[in-house]
């Protein structure tokens, strides 16, 4: 009747995302090679458009060496939220991970730990932006029950794990440079999920032990304000981020669920915000409340981006007012 | 009952002023060029900025034959009157600026990069900083190359 996630498979899926989270820290540390001479040509003759375009061609690669990678402006790629869109750390945004632009490709690890009051997040992940047009992102977050485990019967520090599988694409619009106007970028995504503890999700009354997730995000940088606003509704029955499974006997369909982050640039390399971000509700035993957090990030160089947050996840597994901070470290370009 | 309801217009109407009173001084002190240091500070920014995109690996190969004295009155001319001083921008347009160049998205925003740096070093705030670039930012559309534009 129900569809099983076998543990080999869970196992293999699990090692994808490790062997790509290597890659990708691996893949940052890559770098141009020596750039090719120049033929810089005559710039004050008008040579006519097809000698421009031959000279142009015999200079693309020489001008464009040393630019292959990180062409996007600072920040501007968001940082990986927690189950691995780039966007802020609970919402997914419209921009793509990864500092490639137009033409290039950009890539980022992170590692972001989460202790709450009673319980403790982990989570790791990768992700691929290409062409600033698609994004590929993985995720692997652990949900550490510490001793609730144990009341509960499962056992002291029980582990529940998701593997989060996203794509992102954009749609429409810049969020950065178009400044002349308000038509923010548009993109819209799908994160697939499997939770590692089916019969257990299920025994708390979660419908599915994987399923996925759609969301449509709108972003954009308010540059003369310096101040980035997002919002995003994501379609779900992910319970506690799939944590707990997927759909219940309370409610079973899709919800939409609306996000709003709004982040303002305190320097070139600080960023503060906000979130809000509206969560279904399935569960009959386990009741879920909306997620909010407060952040602030700092990143010397387009290949770091540290960011310290104050979240509230409200109840989880009949646990209230779990709140705590939310620490994220991220490497890429 | 109308002597109220005037009471509440005049109210409102006091309340208004007050708002303007409060944020009139700083309108009228924001002009971006004055911000920026007017004519003495955009000059100091310009020959920062032209010295920071010559010694840029990923785009120093674009002003290996250019006259950096007329980029620089260029730049000037154009920081100027994107901000609002007494200045005109009498140059070619951006899109006759820039043909035939190879220049794309990583290229427009390695130059917008140089330019925070040069404000950076003039000690201008990173607020008035966006408001120059927020105007600057759409040029993209006439430099970048056709071709590199995302479709």
């Amino acid at each position: 009747m129900f569809k099983r996630v076998g543990p080999s498979r869970h196992l293999l899926s699990t090692a994808s995302v490790w062997i790509l989270t290597a890659l990708c820290l691996v893949g940052g540390t890559v770098r141009a090679a020596s750039a090719p001479p120049v033929d810089a040509g005559d710039d004050y003759i008008d040579p006519g458009l097809a000698a421009i375009e031959a000279r142009a061609e015999r200079n693309q690669q020489a001008q464009r060496q040393g630019r292959d990678y990180s062409g996007k402006l600072l920040f501007t790629a968001g940082i990986s939220s927690l189950q691995g869109p780039a966007g802020g750390g609970l919402n997914p945004w419209a921009v793509i991970g990864g500092y490639g632009s137009t033409g290039q490709i950009g890539a980022n690890g992170f590692y972001t730990r989460v202790p709450l009051r009673d319980f403790d997040l982990e989570s790791f992940g990768a992700l691929v932006g290409i062409d600033d047009r698609i994004e590929i992102s993985l995720a692997r977050t652990s949900f550490d029950t510490k001793k609730v485990g144990a009341a509960l019967g499962l056992g002291s520090h029980y582990l529940i794990s998701t593997n989060s599988y996203g794509l992102k694409v954009r749609l429409s619009g810049d969020a950065v440079l178009d400044q002349n106007s308000l038509l923010p970028q548009v993109a819209a995504g799908i994160i697939y999920r499997t939770v590692d503890r089916a019969n257990l999700v299920r025994a708390l009354g979660a419908r599915d032990d994987q399923d996925a997730e759609f969301y449509l995000a709108a972003t954009k940088l308010l540059l003369e304000q310096s101040l980035l606003v997002s919002a995003a509704v994501t379609f779900t029955r992910a319970n506690q981020f799939g944590i707990l499974g997927f759909g219940g006997t309370r409610a079973d369909n899709y919800q939409a669920c609306p996000q709003i982050s709004l982040a303002y640039l305190l320097g070139r390399h600080w960023i503060i915000g906000a979130e809000y971000r509206a969560r279904s509700d399935n569960l009959a035993s386990f009741r879920e409340g909306n997620g909010f957090d407060g952040f602030i990030a700092f990143a010397p160089t387009k290949n770091v981006t540290a960011t310290l947050a104050l979240v509230d996840l409200g109840p989880i597994v009949g646990k209230s007012n779990q709140r705590g901070l939310y620490g994220a470290i991220q490497f890429g370009f | 009952m109308a002597q109220s309801s005037l009471d509440s217009r005049t109210l409102v109407g006091a309340g208004l002023i007050l708002i303007c009173a409060i944020f009139a001084p700083q309108r009228a002190m924001a002009s971006l060029y004055q911000d920026l240091g007017a004519t003495a500070g955009l000059v100091r920014i310009v020959d920062q900025l032209v010295e920071n995109l010559i010694n840029d690996p990923r785009i120093k190969a674009h002003f290996r034959n250019t006259d950096l004295t007329r980029l620089r009155a260029q730049f000037n001319d154009q920081l100027c009157m994107l901000s609002d001083g007494p200045c005109r921008y009498a140059g070619r347009s951006m899109l006759q600026a820039h043909k035939g160049q190879y220049i794309d998205i990583a290229a427009f925003n390695a130059v917008i990069e140089d330019l925070q740096s040069a404000m950076d070093h003039e000690d201008i705030p990173v607020g008035v900083q966006n408001r120059l670039l927020a105007k600057l930012a759409p040029m993209y559309r006439e430099i970048v190359s056709q071709g590199n534009l995302p479709k």
